[in-house]
C-alpha cells in the first residue's frame, strides 16, 4: 500500500510538473529574471500547489496517515546557518540552468544528455553535502 | 501564449494533490531532494521501496503523458555542460545542507506556515534571481 500511494503521489507530481511547464528551464529562469522579460507562471504553480496542501495539513489534525504511523512533527522554528547557506547555494544552481530536483527527475525522459549530466552532478552534490555541512558547522562554531 | 498561467495553476493543483496523497496516505512530506537523497543512504526495505515507487512515478508519468498532452514541451536546457555540472553540484549540495528544495520547503513548508520553509524559499528565490541577473544581464552567459 505504501508503495502504491507513493507511486500515485509521484505520478501526480510528475504530471503536474509537465502540465505546469516547470520542466521548461526557460520558464523557470524567466520567473527568476526580474530585470528582464519576467514570466509569472511559477507563482501560479506555487500557489496552485500550496492550496491543496493547506487543506491537507488541516486534515492531519487528530488523525493518522492512511497506512498507519504518525504525521510529521510540527516544523522546527529555529533558523540556522545551514538553512540559509544551503538555500543560497541551491538558488544559485537553480538560477544558473533553471532546474531543481523535481523537474530534473520529471524531465529525465526528454531532457537529453544534459538532463542526465545534471541529475548525476546533483546526486554527487548530495553525497558531498554531509561533509560540507559539517565544515560549515565548524566554521560557525570553532572548537 | 497568454493561457500559460492557467496551465501553471492546473499543474500546480496536481502537484499539490500529489503532496496531499503522500502526506495523508503515507504520512510523509513530499520533498523531491530528500526523497532522492534518501535513495543514496541506507534505509529500511519499506522506506527504500516507497522512495523508489515515488521516483518511478515522477520519471515515468511524464514519459507516458508527454507524447499525448504536451509533445511540444522541451527542457531547453543549456548546452554548456560545464555550467550544467556546476549547477547540479550546487543544487545537490545546497538542498541537502538546507534539508529541502522547492517542493519540501516551498510547497509543503509554506502550506503549513513553517518559518524555516518560508525563510528557505526567500533565500533560494533571492539567490536565483541574483544569479540570473548577474549571469544573464551582467556576464551574458545564460
Amino acid at each position: 500500500m505504501r508503495g502504491v500511494l507513493a507511486f500515485l503521489a509521484g505520478s501526480l507530481f510528475g504530471t503536474g510538473l509537465l502540465v505546469s511547464g516547470m520542466t521548461d528551464t526557460t520558464k523557470v529562469q524567466g520567473w527568476l529574471d526580474i530585470f528582464g522579460n519576467w514570466d509569472p507562471t511559477l507563482a501560479f504553480v506555487m500557489g496552485g500547489a500550496i492550496l491543496p496542501m493547506v487543506i491537507a495539513w488541516r486534515l492531519t489534525h487528530g488523525r493518522a496517515p492512511a497506512v498507519g504511523g504518525t504525521f510529521p512533527e510540527p516544523p522546527r522554528v529555529e533558523l540556522d546557518r545551514r538553512l540559509v547557506v544551503g538555500s543560497v547555494l541551491f538558488g544559485m544552481g537553480w538560477g544558473l540552468v533553471g532546474l531543481c530536483p523535481g523537474p530534473a527527475m520529471a524531465s529525465l525522459s526528454y531532457g537529453g544528455v544534459g538532463g542526465v549530466v545534471f541529475l548525476v552532478s546533483m546526486l554527487a552534490g548530495m553525497l558531498a553535502a554531509p561533509t560540507l555541512g559539517a565544515k560549515l558547522d565548524r566554521v560557525a562554531n570553532p572548537a | 501564449m497568454h493561457t500559460e498561467w492557467i496551465w501553471g495553476l492546473l499543474g500546480g493543483l496536481i502537484i499539490g494533490l500529489g503532496a496531499a496523497v503522500f502526506l495523508l496516505g503515507n504520512g510523509r512530506i513530499m520533498g523531491a531532494s530528500g526523497i532522492l537523497a534518501g535513495l543514496l543512504e541506507k534505509s529500511s526495505r519499506d522506506v527504500r521501496w516507497e522512495r523508489l515507487a515515488f521516483v518511478a512515478g515522477v520519471v515515468g508519468m511524464p514519459l507516458l503523458l508527454r507524447p499525448l498532452i504536451a509533445p511540444e514541451t522541451e527542457t531547453h536546457l543549456t548546452g554548456n555542460l560545464t555550467l550544467v555540472i556546476i549547477a547540479g553540484l550546487l543544487v545537490g549540495t545546497g538542498t541537502r545542507i538546507a534539508n529541502g528544495c522547492t517542493s519540501g520547503h516551498g510547497v509543503c513548508g509554506i502550506s503549513r506556515f513553517s518559518l524555516r520553509g518560508i525563510v528557505a524559499t526567500v533565500f533560494y528565490l533571492l539567490a536565483g534571481a541574483l544569479t540570473v541577473a548577474l549571469f544573464r544581464h551582467g556576464l551574458g552567459v545564460i
